[in-house]
Parts: structure tokens; sequence; C-alpha cells
């Protein structure tokens, strides 16, 4: 049923049609419509005349009634009034809240400079150019960081190593950059994807709605899945490559070997677009496939074989994913990747790996508002003292580990004040060796949390609590990637605020100058490139030099006219290399100095960093620590979606649980046997660093020498006082991850390729929780890396 | 055995297979609705999304569906390939979205199924759809 206008009245029920993305949710950026009746939400629906998810949603996305509407929302901004960790609060107004941030922060600019602030964030969502923002224009400082995220190992690696290669970020190919869709003349099926270290029907990651991959391998594409784990697509694939965690790069350039050395790779291609082929053939001769299998775990057969069958289709593209960033060869692995789609020409090409754009190149995410911190402030940006890469521009973040290291070792190079913390759940999700960075965290001056319920970072950490809005509490909008799409405000909930508007109200407090905008709306025209006669001043700071492809502007299409619309498709063309459309000087060619895909990568080579992909060890592997194998004799990945829930998100929701109501770690019956382990039983997981306890799921789908933990577990409805904090800890498989163990440059960390061991849980094995060994106990006795 | 029967049936065994038919055709038949859902289970991704659709659609409380999903495997096969199939299974308490259908619009179910495996319709438009792929299983609850 065609509905053209973008709200109506259907009997009692007032539908909109909007797209989600705010928690509680995901990556993706479905359409769908919101019923609201005496302005609450009433139900949701997908949407069918949007081309993106085609009327489709996820069960998440089905049950946001039960977020919207659930007893244990945050109402009301919140004092904390007794010690922190007591959960003991007392009710405030907005003003108050505000007016105790605005002095604490203008106490500790004026005491310990604006440096000594960090505004946190978690998952990329429509907080990913407001936090910024404020962070930048609003507390002055230079510290924007993702929630203590190890190593920034969450596309991070694989931006900055696209951003030095080729200078643009790919994705397969489902014409999502199309109205028309699969209709569109131009678009080919591909006949081969790779899935790569993700699981995109479950993950939808990096704005990808998974499901694409499902319905182009109902069109006729044939996969090739590399996962440890048998996923319904690696069961579904032509070649399931179960590799062992953490060796990514040596299995893709194992492919390379193959490709270069039985001559399959594009000539033309090669010749006319990329740089560095002769210095990758010569590394590739170290990865034969013999030696990548001992490597891998993987058959020397299905490697070659895998490797003809990618390069013999065409089209083919790689769907890649966290996996890929998850290790200390974050950087590298990608690059290794990205040589396959180049080298088989696969690159812009219908059916390949396509430049991915933001709806008219709106979308400055982690730099907005960067230009408002002085030269001489982005010197101090956390990471800068360790990581050339950084220091030189090439990040969009503040570095987790170097704020974490200034914490611990007392503030050098300079101290951390204060805590800035938007919808980051950080140690029961986000933060590795979560019991370091709970301990870190405390000991911070002042710390502000915003989110959706109260969470053990809020009850942990905070000072002040602040309820965020969710997605149909807010004016907002995505254009990462295209298309650009409307989010509307058509409910309240309480007195919560979305996170705009937080941003926006304490920015204006803070800094007028750079605050301007009367309204969220305002804030958005500002973001789209519009209202330059309302707020001429607006444009000075942030907009200067950024006349280039019209960036961030939507020629004249206003907030309240893409509301009206729901969502714009940009015009967006295939082979944008071959019509000046990627450079600066609108040459043909890539955004790179020397205009091609730099398979060895000169910058890299200036910074001291290898210029081609090399394999490293995992820094815990059985080949790098063989001894420390003989105590903890069992890989230990984790990080595998589920269904019902987004990283630490939806534990709240009955229905979920329903479905899932534990954390489940997965183990093969052999192993299991050995430790007497039986399917349903509590285990103890433990690394050197401590453990957790999870319920052992008996799958044959793993190798016996690899288990499979979940992440970003808590317990909504156990004790919010420590040393409960909601049970935060013990389930928590980030007791057992590191910190301060990156790759090279600083980027890629080992969270899902580190060693354990299982072993039943015992009522001898169990008097002392984690909760209360890291609450009261200060944590487990280890030697705590650094750099 | 008695020497005359014996004798009758000499040669050739005794076959009554009129019985399972006469069976089969007194068996009652009902009327239907005379629509039904198929459901391609080779794409079937078992994301759930069925389900709960299902549960807000009808009201459901916990632990009440109106379609289920079933699972089986994963399970290694001799050849060593992997088998895994799920198929979403309407219960008792499927009415094939009685009211969304009257308002001109899909089950929920089907609308919602993120693989788009399910189809809603007359049965006999769905037997000839069913007819020109394998790995279909078509139901029909009402």
């Amino acid at each position: 049923m065609s509905q053209k206008q973008w709200q109506w009245q259907d009997g009692e029920y007032t539908v909109t049609r909007s797209t989600h993305w705010s928690g509680p949710g995901c990556h993706d950026g479905c359409g769908l419509l919101y019923y609201t009746k005496d302005g609450k939400l009433e139900k949701v629906e997908g949407d069918l005349d949007n081309p993106y998810n085609m009327g489709r949603l996820c069960m998440r996305c089905l049950n946001q009634t039960e977020a919207y509407n659930h007893p244990q929302r945050l109402k009301w901004p919140l004092k904390r009034v007794g010690e922190r960790g007591e959960n003991k609060w007392e009710r405030i107004s907005w003003d108050e809240a505000y007016d105790i941030i605005v002095e604490k922060v203008r106490y500790i600019q004026k005491e310990w400079g604006p440096e000594t602030i960090c505004g946190m964030e978690g998952t990329g969502r429509n907080i990913i150019w407001q936090v910024p923002y404020l962070t930048y224009a609003g507390f002055g400082s230079p510290n924007y960081v993702l929630g203590f995220l190890a190593g920034d190992s969450c596309y991070l690696p694989r931006a900055a190593q696209q951003a030095v290669m080729n200078s643009d970020f790919f994705v397969c190919d489902c014409a999502q950059f199309f109205e028309e869709r699969y209709d569109h003349p131009e678009f080919v099926n591909p006949k081969v994807i790779v899935i790569w270290g993700n699981n995109p029907i479950i993950t939808n990651g990096d704005g990808f709605f998974g499901h694409w991959i499902v319905d182009e391998m109902r069109m006729g594409a044939k996969l090739i899945v590399i996962d440890p784990r048998l996923t319904w697509l690696a069961s579904r694939a032509e070649y399931w490559l179960q590799i062992r965690p953490g060796t990514d790069c040596a299995l893709a350039m194992g492919m390379l070997n193959v490709i270069i050395n039985e001559d399959l790779y594009d000539h033309d291609f090669v010749e006319k677009w990329c740089s560095g082929f002769e210095e990758l053939t010569e590394r590739v001769q170290e990865y034969i496939p013999e030696k990548v299998a001992e490597i891998t775990w993987i058959p020397k057969e299905l490697i070659e074989a895998a490797a003809r069958f990618y390069a013999a289709a065409k089209p083919a593209a790689i769907q890649w994913g966290l996996a890929v960033d998850q290790q200390v060869t974050g950087i590298a692995t990608a690059q290794a990747i990205n040589s396959l789609w180049a080298i088989t020409g696969n690159t812009d090409i219908p059916g390949g790996n396509i430049i991915a754009k933001s709806g008219f190149n709106v979308d400055d995410g982690y730099s907005c508002g960067y230009k408002w911190v002085s030269p001489e402030l982005q010197e101090k940006r956390f990471g800068n003292e360790n990581f050339p890469l950084k220091k030189y521009g090439l990040a969009s973040t503040a570095h987790g580990d170097s704020v974490l290291r200034a914490i611990e070792n007392g503030g050098d190079p300079y101290p951390v004040k204060m805590l800035w913390l938007q919808t980051t759940n950080t140690f029961a999700n986000m933060a590795s060796e979560a019991p370091r960075v709970y301990k870190a965290m405390k000991s911070v001056y002042f710390n502000v949390v915003v989110d959706l319920f109260m969470t053990p970072t809020a009850v942990a950490c905070a000072d002040i609590v602040l309820p965020a809005g969710m997605s149909a509490e807010r004016d907002s909008f995505r254009a990462w990637f295209s298309p650009l799409r409307a989010i509307s405000k058509i409910c309240e909930y309480d007195e919560c605020k979305s996170d705009e508007q937080i941003c926006l109200e304490l920015g204006k407090r803070l800094h007028p100058e750079a605050f301007p905008w009367e309204t969220v709306a305002d804030w958005i025209n500002w973001k789209m490139g519009n209202d330059k006669e309302k707020y001429p001043d607006a444009f000075k700071i942030e907009w200067s030099g950024k006349t280039y492809r019209e960036r961030g502007k939507t020629q004249g299409l206003t907030y309240r006219e893409l509301q009206e619309k729901v969502y714009v498709y940009p015009q967006w063309q295939y082979k944008k290399y071959e019509k000046g459309l990627l450079r600066r000087d609108r040459q043909p060619g890539f955004n790179t100095a020397d205009g091609k895909i730099q398979l060895y990568i000169d910058l890299f080579d200036a910074f001291d960093i290898d210029p081609l992909p090399a394999h490293i060890e995992p820094p815990e592997s059985p080949y790098s620590q063989p001894e420390l194998y003989k105590e903890y004799p069992l890989i230990l990945t984790s990080g595998t979606r589920s269904w019902e829930f987004f990283h630490s998100e939806h534990r709240q929701q009955a229905t979920m649980r329903m479905f899932h109501p534990q954390p489940q770690v997965e183990i093969h019956p052999d192993t299991a046997e050995k430790s007497g382990i039986k399917d349903g039983d509590w285990v103890w997981i433990e690394s050197f660093r401590g453990r957790c306890k999870q319920i052992a799921k008996l799958v044959r789908t793993i190798d016996p020498r690899v288990i499979n933990a979940e992440h970003g577990w808590w317990f909504p409805e156990k004790e919010a006082a420590e040393p409960s904090l909601f049970g935060v800890f013990d389930s928590n498989i980030n007791n057992l991850t590191s910190q301060c163990q990156n790759g090279p440059a600083g980027y890629g960390a080992p969270n899902k390729n580190l060693l354990c061991r299982v072993y039943k849980v015992t009522e001898e094995n169990s008097k002392v929780m984690p909760g209360e060994q890291v609450t009261k106990k200060g944590g487990w006795e280890y030697v705590r890396a650094t750099f | 055995m008695s020497e005359q029967l014996s004798k009758e049936i000499e040669g050739k065994a005794s076959v009554y297979p009129q019985a399972r038919e006469s069976l089969e055709r007194r068996l009652k038949s009902e009327d239907t609705s005379g629509y039904g859902l198929l459901i391609d289970y080779e794409y079937c991704t078992g994301c759930h999304a069925c389900e709960v659709a299902c549960m807000k659609e009808l009201n459901l409380p916990l632990n009440q569906y109106g379609i289920k999903l079933l699972t089986d495997g994963a399970r290694q096969m001799p050849d060593g390939r992997w088998d895994l199939n799920h198929i979403p299974f309407p219960t008792s308490l499927c009415n094939l979205c009685e009211d969304r259908v009257s308002k001109g619009k899909m089950p929920s179910c089907v609308q919602h199924c993120q693989a788009l495996v399910m189809s809603y319709g007359p049965v006999k438009e769905l037997a000839e759809k069913m007819a020109r792929k394998p790995k279909m299983v078509l139901f029909t609850p009402q």
C-alpha cells in the first residue's frame, strides 16, 4: 500500500514515515512507520515505500514499543548524592544539571586546561558529529574518543588504511545507492561475494542492511565465507574457510599469492590504476599456500580453490567486517583485502566493491567542529605523542588507550579530569579489559553520563546522569552512507531530551558563539549546508575551505523539507576514477599522491610502518606464547552478534530475554568433554587477566581449539549498587581482553584472538564473584600492558 | 492355517490396499480460507522477525507465538558439508492476520521477513509458485 505523504491519520493512529538509527538500535538506518496515539508510540512497522529495507524490519525494531515504554527508563536529570557506585541519586532540573556541568567545565578548563576533558561516545549513530562538535566547540578539547575502544578497533583501522591507500571507502555493491535499487540499468549482481570476518545478516554493520546479501544470493551470487564459526551464510557457501582467529592477513596474502602467481589478476586495471604491484608481488612470495595453511589452520587446497573462485568471477565483491579491525594486524589485513579487490579489477564497478559516499557528502563525522580547537591544542590530542599517523592528521579521534594510560600514570602527558560519556556503556561493552577501565574511570574528577537507562557505567562513575530520547523522540537525520534520511520527532517521554538537544543546549551555555542555533532543526540545517543567511557567522569557522565537491551541501534542501521527503538519493555513479570524480584536481584517478591505488603505501614508509601487508602473530597465541598456551590452551574469540541485542542494549526487554535469556559460550563437544562440561552448564572462562561465567553451548561447528564467548552482557534485573553493578562483571568477556596491546600506528587490538581456559562453575570455585573481585578487591593481580 | 485357505492363496501373498485408500477417502475435509503461507526455507536465515512481528500484531504475552521458528542442524553430512535449516511454523494462534489482510496489507510476518522468503496468497497460486523452486513449504493455517 503506497502512501505518498510522510505523515497521515489511520483511524486513531497518526502514522509517520521516519528512519531508525538511535539507541536502542543498530548501525542501520531502516525506513519505518511509527504509529502514535495521544503522543505515545503504540506500534512500529517497516516502510514498504522505502527502497532501503523495502518494508522489512528486524525483531529489535519491531519490538521498539517495549523499549519506549519501559519502566526502567531514565526520566529526568539526576545528581549523585551517595558515593560513586552506591546508586543514590537526587532528581534535579535540566537547568540545575547544566549549571553544575558548566561550573565544573569552567573550573577544569581554568585549573588544568580544556584538553583534560574527554568527550566519549559508543558506537557511531546519530551522535557521530554532535558529540565531537560539543567536545571541540563546547568543551574546547581536542579529545573526542570512542569510549576506551582499544586500538580504535571498529572500522577505524579499515578507514585509516582505505584513506591512505585509495582515499575512499568501499562496500559490496547491493545497488544501495540507487533509489531504483536492483532495477538500475547499470547494476550487475555479483557472481561471487566474499563474506570476510562478519555476519552481516545479524550485524548490519557500517550502514549495510545485511539481508541484501541474501537478496543477491537469491539472484544467483555464490559465497565464500571466512569465519571461525559456521554462520548461516557459511552453511550456504561454496567455500567456508574456518580460519584461526587473528590470521586474516596471512590468508589474504595467500590468496594474493595464488592470484598473482597463477596470473589470475586484471592486468589492465593494475597497469592503469594501481601502483606498487611489483613490491606486492615480491612480498606475497613469502605467503605460499602451504605456509598460509599452517598459519591459518585452513587446508591449502581450500585456500587455493577459494582464491581461484574469487578471481575467476566477474564481477565479485568482498563484504568485510569487524574481525579485520580486531587484530593487531588490523591495518595490514585491511590493506591485503583491499588489494584483492583492486588487482582483480573489482574497484567501483557494478557488482564489485563500490565507493560509498554520504548523502550529498554531508558528514564530517568525528571531525565536526575540530577547527574550533587551536592548532596548539590539536597537537596535544591523546595519541599524537606516540603515533605519527595520528599526529599528522590521519586519525579522526583521540586514542582511547592513551587516555587510559594518562589516567593511570598520574597525568603524563597531562591528566584527565572529566569524562563526558554520551550513549556509551564503556566497561559493559566497548572497553576491553573492563576492570582496568572501570578503575580508571572511577578515579576521574568529574563524569557525566547521557543515556537511555541507568547503566553500570552511570552507577559506577557518574556524578550527573542525563536522560536521552529514543529515535522517535528526536529531530535528526542520517547521511552516512547515502541516501540522506530524515529522523522525525513524533513523541516525548517525561523529561528526556534528544542527544542533539542536550549537546545544543549545553553548547549554548558553554560557548554561545559556536552554538548560535535556536533549535535543533536550525543546527541540522547548518550541518546540511543551509541557512547561511540566518546564521552567517556559523559558517565562518567550520566551513572554510570546504567548497570541494560542495561538501556537505544539500543544495538548498532544508531539514523540514527533508522530513517531508523522508529520504533523498543523490546522484551516484560507477567508475568514478575514470570520470574525474574523486580527485581534488578533477582529473581521472584516485585521490592519492600518485592518483593510483597504492598497493605499496608510501606514506607508511615515511612513518616507519611496513608499507606492505605482513602477518603478525596475535600477541597471545599458541605460536607467540607457547608457554602461556600450555596454561590457557584455548583460543578465545568473542563479539559475535545476536539477533536480540545490539552490543549492551536491549537487555531490559523481556521479549529479547525470552529468546536469549543468558550469555552463552560456544564450545566444541570434544573440548567440553575433557573438562566434564555438559551443554547448559555454567562455566568459568579465564585468561591471565581475569574470568567471567557464561553458559556452555556445545556446537560441533567450532574448531575444538577455539571457543566463542558473547559480549555486552549485564543484567538490568539485578542489583544496581556495587559490588553487583547489575552483574556487569560476572559474565563480562572483557574481564579477559586487553587494552594497550595495539597494532602498528596504534590501530587494531587483539580482542577476538586471545588465549583462555574453561572450567565448570562450582560452589567451591565461585566464592568470590567477579563483581566483588573488581569493585571491592581491586581487580585481579597481573601485569597491565602499556606502551 | 486351514488346508482350504492355503490352497486359495497358494503362490501369492495376501493384499488389501483398499483399506488405506478407503480410510484416506473417509478422512474429513473442512472448508478453509483458501489462503496459505509459502516459505522458502532454503533462504530462511532464522532472524526471528516473523515471530516478533506476530507477537506484536496479535498482542501476545511472553511465550506465546502465532508463528514459531523451528531449526534443524547444523549437522555435518557424510560428504562433510553442513546442513542447517530454519522453518517458521504457524501455530494454532495464526489467523493469517485477518485484520491486516482485510485492510489490504500483507500478514505482518510476510511483510517484515528480512530474507523475503514468505509469501501469502491463494493456496493454488502458492502451489504453482512452489513447483518452480525446491526447498519450499506451504502452510494452510486456516
